[in-house]
């Protein structure tokens, strides 16, 4: 009978045979794992899920332009855009792991029950591996939500509420674009350079997620600098005229207007209150200001003269000059005969992103894919050095704040760039109140096996 | 009180659109007994009519200027309007900016023909269908139409300016003895209120001290009597269809500067200009003139944020909540008559 003596070699021996039959069942379990909508054949189907109806259809087409531009850019066609730029060269321009990318979309009618109908519709007949775009929070929320049901990579289109990363933050989730805080870490400091710190501040605010989250973002931006908030009034979503909101402006000792408002909601509020004339008003001494906090190029072209001069944010513009932003604009210019607006640079730069995450990982497995992209630092996508933030799926990187540009050469020059805020302004801890505190984590991801 | 003035102006301005929109709906169901969803898609039409004439007097020829670069960094292409080139900057340029009020002149042939064709290629066929397949049919043109306007100019608000001349505001409190910057109010908003009124005292007119609009009344109380006349009422109501598309079609050229014109705008006065009808009474001309009015005031008054402050939410109901008050007090609406829908 041997005598077991335990001592330094035998353990070490031990620990590692140990160690080796632990780790042997999870290579081959980890290889052989099942996941959702595994591409089996030589292709791999990815589903944009875009507004093609309803009010932000033009903003769903400009992003279905770019994912396909994308598409085309991973299959090695045209002239390779961004992956060109890109700092990781895990891209080769043969599709994503060999296999070519195709695609099917879906229209989310700005809707979050159509969104989920349509995303689920190519997740479970079309065998859409990750789900990307959309222009509304609600919609990236429910969505975002589906997508952690199934076990599919929801890369999120223009979402701005600071939910979304926030409180409804999930594993199977991640999003390119900023949100609500950054553009009150941005804006705030350049209009209190511009206009003082002595103002007061009269908000008119959509009446929904978005909405709030943005009022609440740049009312505690603009009063930590001083600012005073006269009055924060909700407006319906569904409302047109907002000429009742805005008579009540005129006397109320405010001396800046915030719109709170996005789309159809921006243009008709920013048209009725430049028709009340409050940009020609004096308050005390002080000359009338409106700040709109997220600005968009398709509304700005909606809105028409009356952006002149007024402030806002951006998460990139096609007006950029670094390399990433330029070989983009190149390649988008020369097939659409238009620059891309920022909603179609986030939805291009995911599905770039995307595909990347899945050549670092060497896998399709969505839980692959999001450890390959958590705490993933990049450049060459247009916004300078960015950070895909581990703990909330975030990105952070520098923030634009724009202005209405006073003479417009043409069609698409309606906004100028007043600055390029670092990322280092508008960074925030993971468990800040806004976006849910220490309550809210992104749960486990799930690969739908 | 400068508060409640400027409620006031506001909530007539917003009566105006949905007085006219009203007053061509009621015009139909009075008519022709038609429920027309369509009507909202009409007042679209309209705008699209000022936005069509200001795109026509865009038209332009290019010329490239090397001294200028477009984003791809090749020579920017200069776009020059036909009509400066022929009339010279200062012409040119001043129709142009005119284009909204020429633009009535355009709209008014161009919805006289929508309506015509409207009513005698679709709608005619549904006279003696029930009422539900009426709005069933007319919301589908709505659509229909929605989505051919979205086709040709996209989903997004396309900016009509006013003319120069009447952008801005006029301060209105000095006219009424206030002091200055009491109560400014914009110019555009001010015309688009009293264009309105002329419209309706125009149809009001028409149908009072015409022949054609006696016939017409006399038509809209009995129909039959007036048939065995030997007075063709059916041509005459295809002509009042014409114009109560023509009504809308102003109301929506008027309404272009005030906010930009997208697809989506018919829908969104649509229901609105439905429950006006209601209130007013089905089928009575005065009683949705009355109702787009009243309904107008009330909702801007609801919007003061005194009244949300005790009632929050107030601005969203207080259409359908008036609209349930008064129809549980007078049930035919303000203004409406006995044996109206009550078949």
């Amino acid at each position: 009978m041997s005598k077991f003596e335990l001592n330094r070699r035998s353990l070490i021996k031990s620990g590692a045979a140990i160690g080796a039959g632990l780790a042997l069942p999870t290579i081959f379990t980890s290889s052989a794992r099942a996941y959702l909508n595994e591409p089996k054949g030589s292709t791999v189907t990815l589903g944009f899920n875009v507004p093609q109806t309803g009010p932000y259809a033009e903003e769903g087409l400009d992003e279905l332009r770019a994912q396909e531009l994308a598409v085309q850019h991973l299959n090695g066609e045209g002239d390779g855009g961004m992956i060109n730029t890109f700092s990781s060269k895990a891209l080769k321009g043969n599709g994503i792991l060999g296999k070519k990318v195709q695609f099917v979309t879906g229209d989310t009618q700005t809707k979050s029950d159509a969104a989920r109908a349509s995303a689920k519709s190519m997740i479970e007949k079309d065998g859409a591996i990750m789900i990307n775009g959309g222009s509304s929070s609600g919609v990236a929320v429910a969505v975002q939500g589906l997508c952690q049901e199934a076990g599919v990579i929801f890369m999120a289109g223009l979402t701005h509420a600071n939910d979304t990363t926030g409180k409804d933050r999930k594993a199977n989730g991640f999003r390119h674009f900023f949100n609500a805080y950054m553009s009150g870490a941005a804006l705030a400091p350049v209009l209190a350079k511009e206009y003082g710190n002595e103002r007061r501040a009269y908000h008119l605010t959509a009446d929904y997620n978005w909405g709030w989250t943005q009022q609440e973002s740049i009312q505690k931006a603009t009063e930590a600098l001083g600012w005073q908030t006269v009055e924060n009034v909700l407006t319906p979503l569904a409302s047109t005229d907002f000429s009742s909101y805005i008579a009540p402006v005129l006397n109320s000792g405010a001396d800046v207007l915030v719109l709170n408002h996005y789309g159809g909601n921006m243009v008709n509020s920013l048209t009725n209150a430049i028709q009340f004339g409050l940009l020609d008003k004096m308050v005390d001494g002080k000359q009338f200001e409106i700040v709109v906090p997220l600005y968009s190029e398709l509304m700005a072209a909606g809105a028409g003269a009356n952006v002149r001069g007024v402030f806002g944010s951006m998460n990139w513009n096609w007006q950029l000059q670094d390399e990433g932003s330029k070989a983009f604009v190149k390649s988008f210019g020369e097939k659409y005969g238009r620059p891309p607006s920022n909603s179609a640079h986030t939805c291009y730069v995911q599905t770039l992103l995307y595909a990347d995450a899945c050549e670092r990982a060497g896998t399709f497995d969505p839980c692959g894919v999001v450890e390959a992209l958590e705490g993933f630092e990049f450049d060459g996508l247009g916004n300078g050095p960015t950070l895909y933030r581990a703990e909330d799926h975030q990105c952070f990187k520098d923030v634009l704040v724009m202005k209405g540009k006073e003479n417009p050469t043409n069609e698409y020059d309606t906004l100028e760039i007043v600055e390029v805020t670092p990322v280092e302004q508008v960074t925030y801890p993971p468990n800040h109140p806004m976006f849910g505190g220490d309550e809210a984590t992104l749960g486990t991801c799930n690969s739908g096996a | 009180m400068d508060a409640i003035i400027l409620q006031v102006l506001n909530g007539l301005d917003k009566g105006s659109a949905y007085a006219l929109i009203a007053l061509g709906l009621t015009l139909i169901f009075g008519t022709l007994g038609v429920v027309n969803f369509a009507h909202g898609a009409l007042f679209m039409l309209g705008a699209f009519c000022a936005v069509t004439l200001q795109k026509i007097l865009s038209l332009s020829f290019t010329v490239e200027d090397p001294t200028q670069k477009d984003f791809l960094g090749n020579p920017l292409k200069v776009d020059t309007p036909y009509v400066v080139s022929w009339f010279g900057d200062a012409t040119g340029n001043a129709i142009l900016n005119w284009s909204v009020p020429l633009a009535i002149l355009f709209a008014i042939p161009v919805m006289l023909l929508v309506g015509y064709v409207m009513e005698r290629g679709l709608i005619k066929h549904f006279y003696k269908r029930p009422h539900a397949d009426q709005i069933l049919v007319t919301f589908g043109l709505a659509i229909v139409i929605q989505e051919i306007v979205k086709y040709f100019y996209g989903a997004n608000p396309i900016p009509t300016p006013a003319p120069d001349a009447f952008r801005g505001s006029v301060d209105f409190g000095v006219m009424i003895g206030f002091a200055e910057n009491q109560i400014i109010y914009p110019y555009w908003r001010l015309i688009y209120f009293l264009f309105s009124a002329a419209i309706i005292g125009a149809v009001f007119a028409f149908l009072r001290f015409t022949t054609f609009g006696m016939v017409v009344r006399a038509g809209m109380a009995d129909r039959e009597t007036v048939g065995l006349l030997g007075i063709n009422i059916d041509k005459r109501f295809t002509i009042m269809f014409g114009i109560a598309a023509a009504v809308a079609g102003l109301a929506g050229v008027m309404y272009a500067p005030i906010n930009s014109p997208n697809y989506h705008m018919g829908m969104d006065f649509l229901v609105l200009s439905f429950v006006v009808v209601v209130v007013g009474g089905m089928g009575s001309l005065p009683g949705a003139v009355l109702a787009g009015f009243l309904l107008g005031v009330l909702e801007s008054f609801a919007s003061m944020n005194e009244v949300k402050s005790i009632l929050p939410g107030i601005d969203q109901i207080i259409i359908y909540l008036v609209a349930i008050i008064i129809l549980l007090t007078r049930p035919r609406g303000l203004m409406g008559r006995r044996g109206v829908m009550e078949e």
